[in-house]
Order: C-alpha cells, then structure tokens, then sequence
C-alpha cells in the first residue's frame, strides 16, 4: 500500500537519525529533535483544520498555551493550603494527587500528571468548542482576526495573572510518568526513550490523520472546503464538520503543549505567543496547506533549525520573510511551484 | 469618582480613543479601495514616531516629523508595490497572510534599527510636568495636539473624498473597480495612492502620540488589532463610524482600568472585538444586507 | 404530494423575485418551470432547497414544512439538486466528486475514520463500487480517477448529475441540465431524466430548451417577473395566450 509509504520511511527514519547521534556522539540533538516532535504535532493538527477545512486559524498557539500552562499550573501548584476543602478531598481519595515534599521538607500536595492531562484536555475541548462555535459561522478576515483575537486573549492572560507566573511563566514542572520506566521529563537518563516516545507519538497521529483524511470524513472536508454551499446542500451538516475538526486540531495542539511542558519542565508566556502561532501557520503553508506530510517535513527541518539558533536574532523575521515568499510566489506550497509560471507572473502587467 | 477623575479618565479614552480612530480609517481607506484588510497598519504608526525620533537628531522637530512622515509615505508606496500590486486576484487567506508576513517584517526590521528600548519624540509644548487645566482635569498640552491633529485629519479626509478629483477617483475605485477603470482612472495608481495615504496618517499619528504613549518596536501590532476592531465596530468602510467607534473603544479602555487590573486592559478590547464579530460583525453603524454583499 | 409550494414569495431588498407563487408536484411525475430569463427560476429553487428563506409562504416536502429546515437537513429528508453554474470540488476526480454524494446515506464518523475500522472500510468499498454503477450509467466509467474540473463540459455536467443521483433522493431539482449542450447531448439527458423518473425519481427541473421541456415533462409551470402565469400539461401550455405573449410579443399572441 503506497499509501503506508511515508510513514514507514518517517519510522525508519526516526530510528536511523537516533542511531546516526550515537555513532557520531550528537546524543544532544535529541533535545531539539524531541521538541520538534512535539510542535509537529501542532503542525499537522493545524494543516487538518487549514488544508483540509479550509479554515484559517491565527491563535493556535493559543490552545498550545492551554494544554502547557493548565498541565503546569496544576502539577505546581501547592494545593496544601486547600486540604479541607471538599473538592480537593475528593480529588485525593480518588487518588488524582500526589503528595511531596518541597525543597524545606514540608508536605505539599500536588495533582499527579495524568490528572492534570486530562483536565487540562477537557478543558481545551470545552474551550474549543465554545469558540468554535460562534467563530466557525465568520469567513475571511473576520475569522482571522477572532482566532488571532483568540490567541491573544490566552496569551494576554497567562502573561498578566499571578497564577500562571506572570512573565516568568511556570518551572519546576515534574516528568510525567506514563509506564513503569517511561516518562516524560528532561531527565537526561531518559533522552532516548523521550525521543522515541515523542516521535512514536507522532507517526500515531500521522496514521490517524492519513486514515481519516482518506476516509469518508476527509471527503468531506475537502468538499466543505471546495465549495461549502453546495455541500451542505448534499446533506452534510458543514457547521458541525468544521466544529469538530476545529476541537481535534485544538486538541492535538493542546496535547503538545502538556508533553512539551513536562519535558521542558516549565512553560513562559511566549509560547502562547503571536509570534508562535504565525510561526505554525507559515509552516503549514511552506509544506502545502493541504499536504500533511509536506507541513511534517518543512516544520522538522525548520524547527530544527531554530531550536539549534541557525537563525539567530532574527528568528522571528525569518519566518514572517517565509510566509510572504510562500505566499507571493508558492501559495500551493513549495512542492506545487512552476518556475516558468512564477517568472511571467512577475513581469505580466497587472490589471 | 470625582469629576476631575472622570475628566482624566475621559481625556485619556479620547486620546487613544482618536489614535484608534486614525488607525481604523487607515484599514478603511485600503480595504476601501482594494478590499485588504492591512494588518501592517499598525506599523506605520510605529515607524512614524520611530523614525521622527531618529530624524530629529539632526532636525528641528516640525522638519522631523514632516520628512518621517514622508518616509513612512513612500515605505507604504514600497509596500504596495513590492508585495501587492502584481498579484493576481489573490484570496482572501492569502492577503491576510501576506500583510500580516510584511507586518512582521517591518517589525523585525525596526527592532534591529533600533533596538528594544522604550523612544519618545519631546513634548511639543513644554514638558512632561507641564499640564493645562481642561474639563476639570489636568493633562499635559499634548494631549490636546493628538486630539487636534487628528481631529484636522479627519476632517482633511472627509474634504479630500469629498470636493477633491483624486478623492473622488479614489471613492470610485472603492464602489466600481471595473466602471473606474473604463472611466479611465488608473486603479493601479490609486490602490498605491491609498496606501501611502493610511501610511501617512498612520504616520503622523505616531508622532504626535510618542510623547504621551512612547513608540516601541512592537507597539503596531496591538495598534492595528485596535483599529481593526475600531474599523469593524464602526462597520468596515465607514470614516466617520470609525471616529465614533475609536472614541467609544478609547473611553471604554480608559474607564475599564477603574474596575480591572491594568494587565487585563488589552483583553478588554479584544473582548469586544469578538464580541462584535461573533454578534454584529456588520458593526454599529453598518447596514446587515450591505455588509453582506461585501467581499471578504 | 411529494412537494407542495403555498403563496411563496421572496424579496431582495426593493426586487420582488417571486410573488404568491403556489404549486405542487405530484410523487413520480417529471415537472418543468420555465419562463423568461429574471422570472425567478433559480430563486424558486434556492427557496426549495433551503439556501435562502423566503420571506413568506410555506414549502412541504413529503407533509413536512422544510422552509425553515437548513440545507443539509432538506437533502437529508430525500431532495437533491444541481446548479446551472457548475459546482463541483477541484482537485478531486470525478469518482470522488460523486462519492460526496453518499456521504448522508452512510455512517463512518471522525473516530471510525481515523481508526480505519474493519466495517469502515467495508463501508468505504460500498461506496466505490454503488459510485462506479452511477459513472457507468451515465457512459462515463472511465473518467472515474480524471480530476473533475478538467472534463470536458457535458462530462461534467453528467458527473454532477451523477452526485445528485448518489444521493438516492425522492425528489431531483434539476437547474438548466441542458444549458450549454448541443441537440444530441440535450437528448441524452431528456433520456437519462426519463430512465430515472422510470426508476421513481421526481423531477422537478428549469430549462429553457423547449424540446426537452415539452418532450419529456408531465406538467409545466410558467413564471414571469416572479408570478405563476400558467400551469398545466405541456400541450395547453404551448396554446396558452399568456405563455406566448410572455414569450414572444404581443402580436404573436393574436394569431
């Protein structure tokens, strides 16, 4: 099956670059590599909802923030003070807490990480589709502008509130322990294992994807997005397909944003940033809006790129300078460009 | 709260309030003629004060702003030139990325020109501790600059469309491409005339704010989401709603700062740029079925 | 009654498209409305479908009242129609153009389709192969993998029919199936309309092409400038004074 291709050459290369690090001793591009995984897979989620939907979305980062800080904030937070309310102890006998010690040896009481996974993703899908909602009715630049406005409010508010530390954001986030042996933190010891497990995490996805964007879902997708009126005219309730790959592609962000947090020990404000959801939508239109694989592999390389500092202070003008190239002269996407057809472009006169 | 109060929370509302304002006739008078939404416009505002700033080292301050705001004329002019005028009926997703890649661009550029620091231009008049006594509230003289300056350029504009051949040629563009151009008016020249006209109101807008609000690298991006939703809530197109609107979201802001923690003040607007798009994205002023046959 | 249309009218600020018009169409019967270009043909059908609301008067599609329904929910109830400016999705063949057709008469939703679960993907070859036997219906199988906007223009149109078709409707709106189609190709779609009305579609279509519409319809409606002129079978309508003086001048209707 052709169609199984790249994922196998996307596993087989995930194993051959790992062993290349400890043939040559680079075991320290593991890092940045995992992390890429991870922003992948807000990548690909967002490629979903923008190529395939055909829904802009400018705030992305946003439901990154989310799943991060909500993650962080409640595996941090010292819940000690909190230990007669009813809520909270009902929340300990189900056994959703852990209890520690901080650094002066006085008990304190934390929410384990997979509890606070799943809050902070029912969250997001609660969020999600309140948003969606009414935002998914707008077109064009209204819809632009309200996830930009989206992305922004998130990131105005972990950026203001005591809470989410301010400017500063959250640190000293525990590992989040999956199976006996296996979690995600940054714990040296576990590099390999993180790294596999991140990007194990992300051919899942790319399989999920690649099955429903050739199943009869993606059909429609791709209908709504070729000509909406006439599809909800065949029977098919356009608003709730939009809605709902809205909520997955806000979610898979949001599961990126948990597991980056737990690996990186900590989330800041920018990475709910503006400048982090641009970043998202430049890839996704570098590798082709509707190329799934296409925005895997430019969002890789580029990551890549930037988590090592190739492109030093001018990370940011970089990828702005991106998405104006892209869209000026490829807006198919860098594999769908003829050079012959570009060059007349530029030298027919306009209108 | 005291009336002095009101009058210095009023005063403030209407200063951003009118800035707002001039942003949002900026995104009005290019969407108007093109049917763009340039999320750039907040940049031109920074790049006007930024570069007074810069000029005024060597000149005396009304040559400073005058020749920045020239400059920042012809960066609009670049713009248009460079990025949008050999495109070919593009979409609507692809303008929106294009103009908010130049944004980007524009702001990565003056925060490597210079730098990360906080700039102002000098007081017009006096200086920071000078204050003159209006509504019962003492505010510095500045302010009354920024509310006449803009005052005077709105109503230039609202003359220019009106009386002006150039005004009128641009207001045909805006309802007919095709009937203007068969009238034999070059859309061409007037899609770069309507950006180097926001570019120059944005501009001088900047500079006449700088003392009071200081010009940063990065302050055009929440400019432009202001006067975006300053553009909406009046309804896109319309100068005058604009006004109204800015001083409406001005005064809403300033007062809000009474009840919520200033961090918070930005998600104040947002707030109620969502608000507007998710329950009357045609705005305050606008018609529902006119807007509805606009395209976006 | 398969679709009734009661007093329906519709106004676009000051244009009155349609006004008072009221007719049914009978369960298996082909019916035409015709009239002269701006009478309100196509706004009737966006009525009907449920593109547009109207702003009064109701519609009922087998006894229910669809004129407040959604689209997808009118097409759901069995109502499928086609547009006179072609609509179907670029860069996606002709194959799967007409598989969007089956999407409401199947099941496979965002887990199922993600998991690629066994009865999925029974279901997905169901619906290739019910696809293919509409193509090749209309004589045109081996353009299943073309990609759809780049077929000639009678292909597409058959390719759209077909997408209507997958949609296994009770009722069939067709708009102008003969616009753009030379004498023979017009007359293979008379034929196609009468071997699916022959299957118990209903079908209610707009043409201008009088041989098709006289050739194959049960009943016509005549509208001008928005009211129903005239109903009845083809042979009254074509002596209808009314319907030629619409048509073609005062004078003729004399004679």
């Amino acid at each position: 099956m052709t169609r199984h291709l790249p994922l196998s050459l996307l596993i087989l290369a995930v194993i051959a670059v790992q062993l290349l690090t400890r043939w040559t001793e680079t075991a320290y591009y593991l890092t940045p590599l995992t992390m890429t995984a991870y922003y992948s897979l807000v990548i690909v989620g967002l490629c979903l909802l923008m190529g395939y939907a055909g829904q802009i979305s400018l705030g992305h980062a946003g439901f990154f923030g989310i799943g991060g800080y909500l993650s962080a904030m409640l595996t941090t937070k010292d819940l000690m003070a909190f230990k007669e309310n009813a809520l909270i102890a009902l929340c300990d006998k189900l056994g959703l807490l852990v209890h520690g010690q901080d650094m002066l040896g006085v008990s304190s009481l934390q929410m384990q990480p997979w509890a606070a996974c799943i809050c902070a993703i029912l969250v997001t899908i609660a969020v999600a589709y309140a948003i969606g909602i009414p935002v998914l009715k707008l077109k064009g630049h209204y819809l632009a502008m309200a996830t930009l406005g989206f992305g922004i409010i998130v990131y105005r508010l972990a950026l203001a509130s005591p809470l989410f530390g301010e400017a500063d954001g959250i640190s000293g986030v525990p590992g989040f322990p999956l199976l006996p042996g296996l979690a995600v933190s940054g714990d040296f010891s576990s590099r390999i294992s993180n790294y596999y497990l991140a990007w194990g995490m992300l051919a899942f996805v790319m399989w999920l994807l690649g099955n429903l964007i050739h199943s009869r879902v993606g059909r429609a997708l791709r209908a709504i997005h070729g000509a909406e009126a006439a599809t909800n005219a065949m029977g098919i309730d356009t608003a709730r397909y939009k809605l709902n790959t809205f909520v997955l592609s806000a979610v898979l962000a949001s599961i990126a944003g948990i597991f980056l947090t737990h690996y990186n020990g900590g989330i800041g404000p920018s990475e709910a940033g503006i400048m982090k959801s641009v970043r998202y939508v430049a890839i996704v239109a570098i590798g082709g809006m509707a190329n799934l694989w296409g925005a895997l592999v430019m969002g890789a390389l580029l990551n890549i790129m930037s988590l090592r500092g190739m492109f030093g202070t001018y990370d940011d003008a970089v990828f702005g300078a991106i998405l104006i190239i892209i869209m000026l002269f490829a807006p198919q996407g860098l594999l769908g460009i003829s050079l012959s057809a570009t060059v007349k472009r530029i030298f027919r006169r306009g209108e | 709260m005291t009336l002095e109060l009101f009058s210095q929370y009023l005063l403030a509302g209407i200063t951003y309030g009118i800035i707002y304002a001039i942003v949002g006739i900026g995104f009005n008078i290019i969407y108007n003629t093109t049917g763009i939404i340039n999320f750039a416009q907040g940049e031109f505002v920074m790049l006007g004060g930024m570069t007074a700033i810069s000029l005024h080292q060597w000149l005396p301050l009304p040559l400073a702003i005058g020749a920045a705001v020239i400059l920042v004329m012809l960066i609009g002019a670049l713009v248009e030139i460079l990025f949008i005028r050999w495109l070919d009926r593009p979409s609507v997703l692809r303008m929106i990325i294009i103009t908010i890649g130049i944004s980007i661009l524009i702001r990565e550029a003056a925060l490597h020109v210079w730098g990360e620091g906080v700039r102002s231009l000098p007081y017009f008049v006096g200086n920071e501790i000078t204050t003159v006594q209006v509504l019962g509230a003492r505010v510095s003289p500045q302010v009354l600059w920024v509310i006449g300056v803009c005052a005077v350029m709105v109503l230039g504009l609202s003359l220019f469309f009106k009386y002006t051949l150039q005004g009128k040629k641009m207001q045909a563009c805006a309802s007919n491409r095709m009937a203007a151009t068969l009238c034999g008016i070059s859309t061409r020249n007037m899609v770069t005339l309507s950006f180097m006209l926001s570019a120059g109101i944005g501009a001088l807008a900047g500079c006449v704010m700088s003392p009071i609000t200081y010009t940063q690298y990065d302050i055009g991006t929440g400019l432009a989401i202001k006067g975006f939703t300053v553009a909406i809530l009046g309804g896109l197109g319309s100068s005058m709603a604009a006004v109204a609107a800015g001083l409406l979201l001005g005064i809403i802001e300033s007062f809000s700062v009474s009840v919520v923690p200033l961090a918070f003040q930005d998600a104040i607007s947002i707030s109620l740029l969502l608000a507007i798009l998710f329950f009357r994205p045609h705005g305050l002023f606008g018609n529902k079925d006119a807007a509805g046959l606009k395209e976006f | 009654m398969l679709l009734e249309v009661n007093n329906l009218s519709r106004r676009f600020g000051g244009l009155q498209a349609l006004s008072d018009v009221s007719f049914s169409v009978r369960q298996g019967m082909i019916k035409a409305v015709i009239g002269p270009n701006g009478a309100g043909k196509t706004t009737l059908f966006n009525l009907i479908s449920g593109t547009l609301p109207p702003s009064s008067g109701t519609i009922h599609f087998k006894g229910q009242a669809i004129h407040t329904l959604p689209p997808f929910r009118i097409a759901r109830l069995g109502m499928a129609r086609t547009y006179q400016n072609i609509k179907l999705y670029p860069g996606m063949t002709a194959l799967e153009n007409v598989m969007v057709g089956c999407h409401c008469r199947s099941r496979a939703g965002f887990l199922a389709g993600m998991l690629s679960l066994p009865w999925t993907q029974k279901e997905e070859k169901n619906i290739r192969g019910k696809c293919l036997d509409l193509l090749a219906l209309l004589d045109i199988a081996d353009l299943a993998e073309v990609e759809a906007t780049s077929l000639a223009f009678g292909q597409q149109r058959a390719v759209e029919f077909a997408r209507a078709l997958a949609m296994e409707p009770e009722l069939l709106l067709l708009d102008e199936p003969a616009a753009g189609l030379n004498i023979y190709e017009t007359a293979e779609v008379a034929r196609l309309i009468s071997k699916i009305n022959g299957q118990g579609i209903t079908v209610l279509l707009v043409e201008h092409d009088m041989s098709l519409v006289m050739d194959i319809s049960h009943e016509i409606v005549v509208l001008s400038f928005g009211e129903k002129i005239a109903e009845g079978d083809p042979a009254s309508i074509q002596r209808n004074k009314e319907v030629i003086r619409i048509y073609l001048g005062e004078d003729d209707a004399e004679g």
